[in-house]
């Protein structure tokens, strides 16, 4: 009912979700030597979850690492210029996906309503 | 094994852990003119290290402290037999603590912990929108 109801905007929203998470680690493990930063491409994991993936898997599938500007001697692939640069894209990618949907809500509830 | 990680479990621990990192470069800082008689009494940096801890079911890599090591630097040796503590060469040894690169390490630190109290005020920020829905 709920993917009929809001379309491609809940999967982007559970993915935008993930991709958060996923660039928060990064962010946190900046100074942990030998942690290979990762992301989500978004574009794949979204036409991954639409046909038919499931949210876990389809994310999975479509991370990948992070290729560094310059590569550090401990390992580390952690750049916080990108790191923030992709988590500010994604929270705001996310707003847009949540606005779609409380329109989509909204319609829905004026159209129950009979206004 | 509790709950899955949430985004506030991953912030808290990382910001934990840099502020171990932070009081590591202050013991250095406060210990930096500490005077012995002896080289292996001398006070030797410590350094806080980190590693990864992924947690499998939500997928989030957080940041634990997996020891804090004592540097390998060799002490400093100085003659100086006035001074009180000087052992029976006249030599004092000093601490091996470089000011500058602990002021930087300090700083490092508190960029990282900005950046994950900003990382984690926007996520909540979304989240409450979420609830809302607004």
């Amino acid at each position: 009912m709920s993917e009929s109801l809001f379309g491609i905007h809940a999967a982007a929203l559970e993915l935008r979700s993930q991709r958060m998470g996923m660039i928060t680690s990064n962010i946190a493990n900046a100074a942990t030597p030998g942690y290979r930063a990762r992301d989500i491409d978004f574009s794949a994991a979204l036409n991954a979850r639409m046909n038919g993936m499931s949210a876990d898997k389809a994310s999975d599938a479509a991370s990948l690492y992070r290729v560094p500007v310059m590569p550090t001697l401990d390992g580390n692939t952690v750049e916080l210029p990108t790191e923030q640069v992709a988590f500010s894209e994604n929270a705001v990618g996310y707003s847009a996906t949540l606005s779609f949907i409380s329109g989509r809500v909204n319609t829905i509830t004026r159209a129950l309503k009979g206004e | 094994m509790g709950a899955p990680m949430t985004l506030f479990d991953l912030a808290q621990r990382g910001m934990s852990a840099q502020l171990v990192r932070m009081n590591a470069a202050a013991s250095n800082l406060a210990n930096a003119s500490t005077v012995s008689s002896s080289e292996n009494g001398t006070y030797r940096p410590i350094r806080a290290v980190f590693a990864e801890e992924l947690d499998n079911r939500s997928g989030l890599a957080s940041v634990n402290v997996r020891s804090v090591v004592r540097e390998n630097t060799a002490a400093i040796k100085e003659h100086n037999p006035d001074h009180p503590l000087a052992d029976g060469n006249g030599d004092i040894w000093k601490t091996p603590v470089d000011e500058n690169a602990e002021m930087v390490e300090m700083l490092e630190s508190a960029r990282q912990y900005q950046n994950l109290v900003e990382a984690l005020s926007t996520a909540k920020q979304l989240m409450l929108d979420t609830m809302r829905l607004k």
